[in-house]
């Protein structure tokens, strides 16, 4: 399981800056655990944005959006809504950001962080990788994570090593900054480029020691009991 | 002259690079700073070129400092995490040192100890903007520095790509570079003046200086190895042929390498030369070249 936290709203805000419509996607899987993307939740984020004059165009809750066929048979019937709109939020995982912005071709905002489970990676189901950075850039590459798909990890841009659009160290490895030149360019977003991402804090990537549980079942308890519920 | 006056008084400016030794041998670091003093502006100290360990670059900078030379220290984000980075650039402005040229660094694989950890804590333009910062008296976690640095800050960019992602990635990446602080760019190796002057048309825009890369070709072997493995260089065929042909390979490399530097005059601020193994031939290049 991955385990997530909603970024800062004002944060998400700032990401849908001069757009209207926001279609905003959820996840019942690990997103639903970590009550950071699972109805409840997507519906809250609907309200706090309409109460900010933006309009939702619609959401949709997918079992795991992880997973390519999943999010196909979820979104297909929806795609003039999702298409109209100017953009998708997504509230789980890095790994479901990028599978959604490798299906839609509409830019994917980022609305959660993922959090460093020091060493649990969850199942994955295709080619995106998340390194549960707990500080996500997808909102500036494509919703291509550039900490799994550049060799380095650069976070502003590729180095000069790549021949034929081949990586330096691996000639059968795309070089990841231009696969996410050509989506930032497939979605009209190539601006973005030209923000500066400041040096990243990897505390926020180190697992924060309760998340060190070799037990799922211990996650899960404590989630209980810091509700205060019972199970 | 110093490259930072040269170029900040609109003068064409001459770099040329040096690659300290594997080992505590400086001699042939003592020999070219004699040979290249007073004919350069400044001259480049490689930092682990193509990750293979040697001698540190600000080691050989500094000799080349007491040596009355300007260097440019290189300076990789591939080995040294932000702690080590900033306390060299401090170090660098202690030994009288003005200049730093930030580059990625070739991955670890690519060299002689391949099972070496990489770090880029900090990416290029990350630590082009912490060296700024530096200048403004501050380090990057935000303490008030006692004595800020003064460094003329340069990068890298590669005029000519082999794909159309790449070629305008460098230069949405060289614009990225100049709004955190370079004020220079050193580029790789141009062979074609043609294809060089597309990428000054949309460069010049930027308003900042371009040093055009220039590695003089050995033999026909060196350039079909160079377009076959490194990035970002081109040798067209003709030159090949002129270079296979050619009796005397020295006499012919020199003089495509001088060639190369007239043409390129007109378009950019300066020349690079990157003599690889030929440092001490630099000065006769110059001669060749009319910029003696």
């Amino acid at each position: 399981m991955l385990r997530s936290e909603q970024k800062p709203f004002e944060e998400i805000l700032g990401y849908l800056e001069g757009e209207d419509k926001v279609f905003i996607v959820g996840c019942d899987g690990c997103a639903q655990a970590s009550q950071t993307g699972g109805l409840p939740q997507v519906l809250e984020m609907k309200e706090r944005l309409e109460g900010e004059g933006k309009t939702v165009s619609g959401c949709s809750v997918v079992d795991f959006l992880c997973q390519k066929a999943l999010v196909a048979s979820r979104l297909r019937p929806l795609e003039d809504t999702i298409m109209e709109s100017d953009s998708l939020l997504a509230l789980c995982c890095g790994v479901g950001v990028q599978t959604v912005a490798a299906m839609v071709k509409k830019p994917v905002h980022p609305g959660c962080n993922t959090i460093n489970l020091g060493g649990s990676r969850g199942e994955w189901q295709g080619s995106e990788r998340c390194m549960e950075c707990g500080d996500c850039l997808l909102e500036y590459t494509g919703g291509i994570c550039p900490l799994t798909v550049c060799s380095k990890g650069l976070r502003n841009g590729p180095c000069g090593g790549a021949s034929n659009g081949k990586c330096e160290v691996s000639p059968e490895k795309p070089c990841g900054w231009e696969l996410i030149y050509a989506r930032l360019k497939e979605t009209g977003r190539l601006d973005v480029l030209k923000t500066f991402i400041p040096p990243k804090d990897w505390n926020k990537m180190r697992p924060r020691p309760e998340m060190l549980s070799t037990s799922m079942w211990a996650l899960e308890q404590m989630d209980t009991l810091r509700e205060g519920g019972t199970v | 002259m110093a490259l930072k006056e040269t170029l900040d008084g609109g003068k064409f400016a001459v770099t040329t690079e040096v690659g300290p030794l594997k080992g505590t041998d400086i001699s042939e670091i003592m020999e070219l700073a004699e040979i290249l003093n007073g004919k350069v502006d400044g001259v480049n100290v490689t930092d682990q070129q193509s990750a293979v360990m040697r001698l540190g670059s600000l080691a050989a900078c500094s000799i080349l400092v007491e040596k009355g030379l300007d260097p440019v220290f290189q300076m990789t984000c591939r080995d040294r995490n932000r702690i080590a980075l900033q306390s060299d650039l401090l170090s660098a402005s202690v030994l009288g040192i003005n200049n730093v040229l930030v580059i990625s660094g070739d991955y670890p694989t690519l060299g002689d100890h391949i099972d070496a950890r990489d770090v880029y804590d900090l990416d290029s333009e990350q630590l082009i903007w912490t060296i700024n910062r530096m200048n403004e008296g501050y380090d990057l976690a935000g303490n008030e520095l006692q004595g800020k640095t003064d460094l003329f800050v340069g990068a890298v960019v590669k005029p000519v790509s082999d794909t159309d992602e790449s070629f305008e990635l460098q230069l949405t990446m060289m614009e990225k570079k100049i709004s955190v602080g370079a004020r220079f760019f050193q580029t790789q190796a141009v062979y074609d003046v043609e294809v060089f002057e597309r990428f000054m048309k949309r460069a010049v825009q930027f308003k900042v200086p371009v040093l055009a890369g220039v590695i003089p070709l050995k033999s026909a072997g060196m350039a079909r190895y160079m377009n076959k493995n490194v990035s970002g260089v081109f040798v067209p065929e003709h030159m090949i042929d002129d270079m296979a042909r050619a009796k005397d390979k020295v006499a012919t490399g020199l003089e495509i390498a001088a060639q190369l530097m007239r043409d390129l005059k007109d378009l950019s601020q300066g020349v690079h030369i990157m003599a690889i193994g030929w440092e001490k031939k630099v000065p006769d290049i110059l001669r060749l070249a009319n910029l003696a």
